[in-house]
């Protein structure tokens, strides 16, 4: 219980310990201390713009979404238009060559039923004069009146 | 924890033997060596060492400045583990007292209060090792005494006071310039035709500062060793007392482990309390 010179011996040691804490335990600690708080500050940074930046792509995907939905919307309409006019088109068409189909019979029919006339006028004409041949070959000479045939051959 | 043994007979004796401190000095045949009675070590006057106090706390004081130092050298901004975690935590706690109530700009006033609280934290915790496995320990090594808690030697708690009283002296002279710290020694709080009452008041004052500081350790500390030891004499007196003196035991240390971190804390707070007043203005 007697104050002796342990009293120093303490003192410096302490010193000592003090001076030893403040150059080799304290600041490394409290550097790593700082470094991580500041770090995981950058983190929760990090996470809220990453977040945000989420929300932001989002919204644009979204943006795009709506506006590719127009545009096909767009496509398709003019896709009908087109048809449309592709099948009236279509139709004009052909309406054209029915009436050339028709308007083609038409004219060869027609051809036919001269044809048809101009044979049977023939046809007539011919049975006409041999008629009048049977008649006439008892009275009339063909030769003198051949004339005469012939105008009444044209006449029929 | 038996509480005889062969060399003391009485309860006194007991007692006495085991407040007694190792103390290495001249003894008066001039040789240097171990004192083996009270008498002796008393007969080496101011020049001796008390070797047990002085070896415990260089120890712990080691002990603490290893493991912490181990988790400087690899601190990293990444994830903490086990013991780093603990000091980490030590730490922060540290630095949100220093925080708290010191208001200057110097970078030695968190590791001086975290060097207090942690090595008088580890210094007052060896009062909860048994009483009798110090002095059995020496008795073993063929040494007359052990005291293994080093803050119940006032040497101790004086050496720590007086080396923070010097540091209070020197921030003030240095914040403050001579004149400033003589000045505030001389001038207030009377002003200046009150001068030798203020001497007086603020002397005492400044004084008071580093002897509260150690008597207030050692007085707790070495209150609480004796009841141990008074409990201790109990286990002596028949089976009945030696429960009871158990059971006591076990109140008190557990009790005691609040007394040893309470009273590591109040030394830590005034130091930084302290060191703030050297480094403020006085208005």
């Amino acid at each position: 219980m007697n104050i002796t010179a342990t009293l120093i011996g303490q003192s410096v040691t302490f010193l000592v310990f003090v001076w030893f804490c403040m150059k080799f335990v304290w600041p490394p600690i409290m550097n790593a201390l700082a470094e991580r708080k500041k770090l995981i500050a950058d983190g929760l940074a990090a996470g809220e713009r990453g977040k945000h930046e989420l929300e932001l792509a989002s919204r644009k995907a979204a943006d795009s979404l709506r506006d590719a939905k127009g545009q096909a919307a767009e496509v398709i309409a003019q896709a009908e238009k087109r048809a449309a006019q592709i099948v009236e088109e279509a139709k004009g068409t052909a309406k054209a060559e029915g009436d050339r189909m028709i308007a083609g019979a038409k004219a060869e029919i027609d051809q036919e039923a001269t044809r048809a006339r101009e044979t049977l006028r023939e046809q007539v004409a011919a049975l006409a004069v041999a008629g009048a041949e049977k008649i006439l070959r008892r009275e009339i000479d063909a030769k003198a009146h051949a004339d005469l045939l012939e105008a009444i051959k044209k006449e029929l | 924890m038996s509480a005889e043994t062969h060399e003391v007979h009485s309860s006194s004796d007991y007692i006495k033997h085991h407040l007694q401190n190792l103390a290495y000095g001249k003894k008066p045949d001039g040789h240097w060596g171990l004192a083996h009675t009270a008498q002796e070590a008393k007969d080496m006057g101011f020049w001796s060492f008390n070797v047990d106090s002085l070896g415990v706390s260089i120890v712990l004081g080691v002990l603490f400045l290893w493991s912490f130092r181990r988790v400087a050298k690899k601190a990293s901004a990444g994830v903490p583990s086990g013991w780093q975690n603990f000091v980490e935590w030590v730490i922060e706690f540290i630095d949100s007292s220093v925080r708290g109530s010191f208001s200057g700009r110097n970078p030695m006033v968190a590791p001086l209060a975290m060097t207090v609280f942690i090595w008088i934290f580890l210094m007052n915790f060896m009062d909860l090792f048994a009483v009798d496995h110090g002095p059995e320990l020496a008795k073993a090594l063929g040494l007359p005494f052990f005291k293994v808690v080093p803050t119940t030697d006032p040497n101790i708690t004086f050496g720590m006071a007086i080396s923070i009283f010097f540091l209070i002296i020197f921030y003030s002279i240095k914040n403050k310039g001579l004149g400033g710290f003589l000045g505030e020694l001389a001038f207030q709080p009377f002003g200046k035709w009150g001068m030798p009452a203020n001497l007086l008041l603020e002397g005492v004052n400044l004084i008071a500062k580093p002897i509260s500081l150690a008597l207030r350790l050692f007085g707790n500390m070495y209150a609480g060793e004796m009841i141990f030891i008074l409990i201790a004499i109990m286990f002596g007196a028949g089976i009945g007392f030696g429960v009871l003196a158990g059971v006591l035991q076990w109140a008190w240390a557990v009790f005691h482990i609040l007394i040893i971190t309470l009273q590591a804390f109040i030394f830590m707070t005034l130091t930084i309390v302290y060191m703030d007043m050297a480094h403020q203005e006085h208005h």
